[in-house]
């Protein structure tokens, strides 16, 4: 998403050493490194591990059990389909397969422009306006295949 | 100054309230009309969202379904002073949907400015701790316990008894951690009151805390609510600025604070000794019980893991008594359940009512049955890991023992309803995929059994040798049942079963046309 800036250990080493008072600090640390550089590069892996006075393999094994922390960047913008069961009930599969087929992705794909990342969610609690979604994190419910083209539209002009 | 609200809870702005308010505002502004804002949670009257509300002398007077084009109609028919418009449903309070309900967890949802803390002490807030202060920690379990309170996120354990064996284990410090990770399907009552009121969690925090001896609690909330993370944060800034929260609680000498952590999008970290791992930063993997949270909890300390509704009910269960609050349910369901009813429905919403109602009650007199006009087919109660219920169990009342007996479960009380276009082999299916997504690892018959799982049921929709892959199937699920370490691999059997025994014909499509000529 956008304001991500290219990864810097000194700026990660801050970011990391302003979580270490916390108890438990891990996740903390993951959030903030994502926030910050809009992923969380393979260099912060052994970095916060060496601050946690953890192995690396323990890190990495952190970072990846996670759905939601990436190791690369994402598109400029990120639509996130919910496809749990109240959605379904409202014909979400169908929707979001034909909207992958006409932007041509698949899930966890990203638009080759960079404009636009497609990620599948499981819930978002929108379940009384389903199908529901996450565009960069606004909520939008009653989802339809007309929206879902507007936003692709407006994730390539912005 | 005309009193405005516009609520700021997610399903609203999923549905335009953002747009609506600023449509709001500027034509006011344009009129010369001066207006307060008010930022509330949703009534939970969720298909008229955006709900806007007017306080006039008479009370609020609501207009449901608002589009940013109905703004400039609303001001003409003069919406201000409660005025006739096609929108209006007259006064909120009055609406069948919303009389009807017993309010206790939810009584200042919708109602109240949810980051206004004096706003929340004007609408009862406050009392519940006042109480637990004044009678101290063994009495404030007495009366948890008298109330029957069990435990929201759906394996329903009575809570005074979790608080009481946290309070009994000796330990240098314990904690109090809400489970805010609310990742079923179909539910979102958690979301609701965190956005609503959250006043109300953090004073059922402290009172749990105070009852058991912790200084410090977590809320565990998952990474889907972004905007329940702002109303949060924003609420526990007021109560740390209020002396709410810190070194001496309402000047009691009481010591409370509340840490606020995100999590990262794993579904298992909802289940409470999956949720302390990952809390303690590692991956969330399942821990073996015994021994409970209750005695080796975060960072090996005692603690009670409660969902957002056991704690948020806690403060008015102090305020009104214990047997107050047992005097509502039935059988050893007491209380009142929010209902989340969703999915394929005409009235969507959040609904508090005692246990008891059928879910033939909830489903068509509540939720008006199906959105798309067409019959009701299925009922999914509880989340993925629920049983598909059929109408013809209509009847069944909704307590935690009527489900038990059909193999069903309330779980969180969320209800997904599904009308006759459903295909069950392919929900049986998707119930299996999920688990297999989802799956911390840790234990065989969950990581396993369920991608054995997706790939038994497509081969049965595929017609390959079907009645010995339903064997198959249904065997699976009895190992996964019985043979998992936690509920996601033991509960997700729950739906494939309730859909082979409910909906047989679906599994056999492939070879239905055969057998018929």
């Amino acid at each position: 998403m956008s304001g991500a800036v290219p990864w810097n250990e000194a700026r990660a080493q801050e970011i990391i050493d302003a979580h270490l008072g916390l108890e438990g600090p891990a996740l903390p640390i993951l959030h903030a490194i994502q926030e910050e550089f809009g992923y969380v590069p393979e260099a912060a892996v052994p970095q916060i591990a060496q601050s946690l006075n953890i192995s690396r393999a323990e890190m990495h094994g952190v970072v990846s059990f996670y759905h939601d922390f990436r190791r690369a960047p994402a598109g400029r913008h990120v639509l996130k389909l919910c496809r749990a069961e109240s959605c379904q009930s409202m014909g979400s599969e169908k929707i979001a397969k034909d909207f992958l087929e006409r932007v041509k992705l698949e899930w966890g794909g990203t638009a080759n422009d960079g404009s636009l990342t497609v990620e599948a969610v499981y819930c978002l609690g929108l379940c009384a306006h389903s199908p529901g979604a996450l565009y960069d994190n606004e909520p939008i419910g009653r989802v339809d295949a007309e929206m879902l083209d507007e936003l692709a539209a407006e994730a390539r002009n912005s | 100054m005309t009193k405005v609200y516009v609520p700021r809870d997610m399903a609203a702005l999923a549905v335009g309230a953002k747009r609506v308010l600023a449509a709001i505002e500027k034509e006011a502004a344009a009129r010369g009309e001066a207006i307060q804002i008010v930022r509330n949670g949703s009534r939970g009257l969720l298909w008229l969202e955006p709900l806007v509300e007017v306080e006039t002398p008479e009370g609020r007077i609501g207009y449901g379904n608002v589009k940013p084009s109905d703004v400039p109609s609303l001001f003409d028919a003069g919406f201000l002073r409660g005025g006739a418009h096609p929108l209006s449903i007259g006064k909120v309070e009055e609406h069948p949907y919303w009389a009807k309900q017993t309010r206790v967890t939810f009584e200042r949802v919708g109602v109240i400015d949810p980051v206004n803390l004096d706003d929340y002490v004007a609408h009862g807030g406050g009392q519940g701790l006042a109480k637990a202060f004044e009678i101290g920690p063994a009495k404030v379990i007495e009366e948890v316990t008298k109330s029957g309170l069990r435990g929201r996120g759906g394996a329903g354990f009575p809570a005074g008894i979790k608080w009481k064996t946290v309070a009994d284990a000796p330990a240098d410090r314990r904690y109090v951690v809400t489970n805010a990770d609310e990742g079923d399907s179909g539910t979102f009552a958690d979301r609701m009151v965190m956005e609503g009121d959250p006043f109300v969690l953090i004073e059922g925090m402290t009172i749990c805390g105070y009852a058991i001896g912790a200084s410090k609690g977590f809320i565990y909330l998952r990474a889907e609510y972004p905007q329940c993370a702002e109303v949060l944060t924003e609420a526990l800034e007021a109560a740390r600025k209020a002396g709410w929260l810190g070194p001496n609680v309402r000047g009691s000498g009481f010591a409370f604070d509340i840490e606020l952590r995100i999590g990262a999008g794993a579904y298992v970290c909802g289940e409470e000794t999956s949720l302390l791992e990952s809390l303690e930063g590692k991956r969330g993997i399942v821990r073996a019980k015994p021994p409970l949270p209750a005695h080796v909890g975060f960072m090996s300390r005692p603690t009670v893991v409660n969902n957002v509704l056991t704690l948020a009910t806690a403060p008015a269960i102090l305020a009104k008594g214990g047997e107050y609050y047992a005097s509502l349910g039935v059988g050893r369901s007491r209380g009142t359940m929010p209902l989340q009813i969703a999915g394929n429905v005409k009235f969507g919403g959040l609904y508090e009512t005692p246990f008891g109602l059928t879910l033939g009650e909830i489903v068509n007199d509540i939720g008006g049955g199906s959105l798309s006009g067409r019959p009701v087919r299925a009922v999914q109660c509880g989340g993925p890991l629920g049983a598909y219920v059929p109408p013809s169990l209509f009847d069944t009342p909704f307590d935690y023992e009527a489900f038990q007996k059909h193999d069903s479960l309330i779980g969180h009380g969320g209800l997904v309803v599904f009308d006759d276009t459903v295909d069950m082999a392919q929900m049986a299916r998707f119930g299996m995929e999920f688990c297999a997504i989802e799956s911390c690892g840790k234990c065989t018959p969950c990581r396993i059994g369920s991608t054995r799982g997706v790939e038994t049921i497509d081969r049965i929709v595929e017609g390959v040798d079907v009645e010995a892959n339903i064997e198959l199937l249904s065997d699976l699920c009895h190992t996964m049942k019985f043979g998992s370490l936690c509920a996601l691999g033991g509960f997700a059997p729950y739906p494939v079963e309730s859909a082979l025994r409910h909906y047989p014909e679906d599994f056999r499509k492939a070879t239905l046309p055969a057998a018929a000529e």
